[in-house]
């Protein structure tokens, strides 16, 4: 490839260095830089640029209005603020139920689904449906549904001679009520990981396991459980990360009431309520520095459990 | 398989189907048979999306917002990550590892984390209530999905293709437009739709970015509805919005599944 030279008309305004003659490789390095140039500006203006003033942000003082100062490490002071912690306690008992209620159901639903027999398609689709549906969406819609008004869920707890049932009412009653719509928005999202897993899993190994005499208990926590592993702990990272950034979902049901507000509505509260840009980045980049400690432990037992 | 096994799997399959589905139909069921019941009315219409059309600064405004939002990201994020997907897969060009690192660095720094320092930047750079930079930072987050799927895409393609192409005549630059990007139809077709549906649903970016109702996307729109009003929520007519976001979804999600599905199973996912 290296060796085959393309004829160009000569540039004339510019000779070509110690008078060698432009090949393929590098009209292709040109061209690679000038393709990928438009993605290299995107990330390096949205996103390098924003991290590094984050934390530029964080050391100064950073009014909504208004001109900034530097002020040392006086915006950390807001990881003390009882507020956050307080938020921080909820986003972590929060993170925990989702995790355990929504690996259980998604694995529940995998395992129905992870066999192509007729039917099954629509069970797939009907299942994995709620994940297209946008999560302010899903919130708004189960507002509907969890309001004292007019729900039809209060109708049938009502019915069923339960009484009345105050949804959101209390932060215990708020994060049940959350976790149950996070479980219908994303089982079907996880319970699709969890079937691609499940299907890539070598069906002698489920013969040989059965020729040894092992029943189905025992091939679930000999043969899928382990090989499943990598699939497990991906979800796991998803699910965690996702519930430890929760937003919309508090925001829209509960506002943040009785003590519904997570980590980053907390963080919302500091930059846009209390107009204290600074200290906002300060709480970001603490939130920042845990969560590359969260994920960079879960992908070495991602990589662990790969070998 | 027994037929009685095969029984309660349909019956299991059907009751769970049914439990999922039934929130949706619920929407549905009451943004069209909304508040003339209680007056003692028929009960079937659509004034609940007519009181809708109505709020704020009108429905079309907030629909025509969420469109342009959603093409900017698409586009965006379609044309830089397939030009750039090519480039790695096929151009070497110095910094190519450098730039593939600092990409996927972006799935490791969640968005919500760096919103404010976007919110300074996008003031410095003009682009501050602003429908394009709004689209603009969410085609950045799906830059990492969108460069792994078509890199991989490229990668797929047999490299006699464009060695034919080559000695056809083709440029480098030629070959991807005449030649690749047919073979790498599938991975544009699931960057976009991907795309699509995380910037159509997008909350906290637009309820930060935008401070101008009437550039409001749909998702800010309707928490505004809900949050609003004083006194007494129409949740009729919020249900009709939640109908009017979802919808778009649900038939994209369901004209594309192949395509999702295949997203999925590549193995470059972002939850």
């Amino acid at each position: 490839m290296a060796t085959v030279t393309r004829t160009r008309p000569p540039a004339p305004a510019r000779p070509t260095p110690a008078g060698r003659r432009p090949t393929i490789a590098s009209a292709r390095r040109r061209l690679g830089l000038l393709y990928a140039s438009p993605m290299a500006l995107l990330v390096v203006v949205l996103f390098v640029v924003p991290l590094v003033l984050m934390v530029w942000m964080s050391f100064n003082h950073w009014p909504l209005l208004g001109a900034s100062s530097p002020n040392g490490v006086e915006n950390y002071s807001a990881l003390q603020d009882p507020f956050f912690l307080r938020a921080v306690m909820f986003t972590l008992k929060y993170t925990a139920v989702t995790t355990v209620v929504l690996g259980l159901v998604a694995f529940g639903l995998a395992l129905l689904v992870q066999e192509t027999r007729p039917g099954v398609g629509v069970y797939r689709t009907a299942l994995f449906l709620p994940s297209v549906v946008g999560l302010a969406s899903t919130s708004l819609l189960f507002y509907g549904l969890f309001n004292t008004e007019a729900s039809p869920l209060n109708e049938l707890v009502r019915w069923l001679g339960l009484g009345s049932v105050d949804w959101l009412g209390s932060t215990d009653n708020a994060l049940g009520s959350a976790v149950g719509m996070i479980t219908w928005r994303f089982a079907g999202f996880y319970m699709l990981i969890l079937m691609t897993g499940l299907q890539s899993i070598d069906p002698l190994l489920y013969e040989a396991a059965r020729a040894d005499g092992a029943n189905r208990w025992q091939i679930m926590w000999r043969v899928t459980l382990p090989l499943l592993r990598p699939t497990l702990a991906l979800t796991m990272v998803l699910s965690l990360t996702g519930s430890l950034l929760a937003f919309d979902q508090f925001f829209i049901l509960t506002g943040g009431r009785h003590e519904t507000a997570t980590v980053v509505i907390s963080v919302y509260r500091e930059a846009f309520l209390s107009q204290d840009l600074g200290r906002a980045a300060a709480v970001s980049v603490a939130i920042l520095f845990v969560l590359i400690l969260v994920n960079g432990a879960q992908m070495r037992l991602i990589r662990r459990a790969d070998r | 398989m027994s037929r009685a096994r095969t029984a309660g799997f349909h019956i299991t399959g059907s009751a769970l189907a049914v439990l999922f589905l039934l929130p949706m139909l619920w929407t549905l069921y009451s943004s069209v048979h909304g508040r003339r019941a209680a007056d003692g009315g028929p009960g079937w219409g659509v004034d609940n999306y007519e009181r809708l059309a109505d709020y704020g600064t009108g429905l079309g405004t907030y629909l025509l917002n969420t469109v342009v939002v959603a093409g900017v990201a698409v586009v965006v994020t379609v044309v830089t990550t397939t030009l750039g997907g090519y480039a790695l897969a096929r151009l070497r060009f110095p910094g190519h590892n450098l730039l593939f690192l600092v990409t996927l660095a972006i799935l490791m720094v969640p968005y919500t984390t760096i919103l404010v320092p976007l919110y300074i930047l996008l003031g410095w750079i003009g682009l501050q209530n602003s429908l394009v930079g709004l689209g603009l930072v969410l085609a950045m987050f799906q830059l990492p999905f969108g460069l792994f799927m078509m890199r991989s895409s490229f990668e797929a393609l047999p490299r006699e293709l464009e060695e034919a192409a080559l000695i056809d005549g083709c440029t480098p630059g030629s070959a991807l437009w005449r030649v690749l990007l047919r073979g790498v139809l599938p991975g544009i077709v699931t960057v976009g739709l991907f795309s699509f549906l995380a910037a159509w649903n997008e909350f906290v970016a637009p309820l930060i970015f935008l401070t101008d109702g009437a550039k409001f996307t749909l998702p800010v729109a309707l928490f505004n509805l809900q949050s609003g009003s004083l006194g007494s929520v129409d949740f009729e007519a919020l249900q009709a919005g939640v109908v009017t976001s979802a919808l778009p979804c649900v038939v994209v999600f369901l004209l594309l599944q192949r395509h999702y599905v295949r997203g999925f199973t590549s193995g470059a996912l972002k939850g």
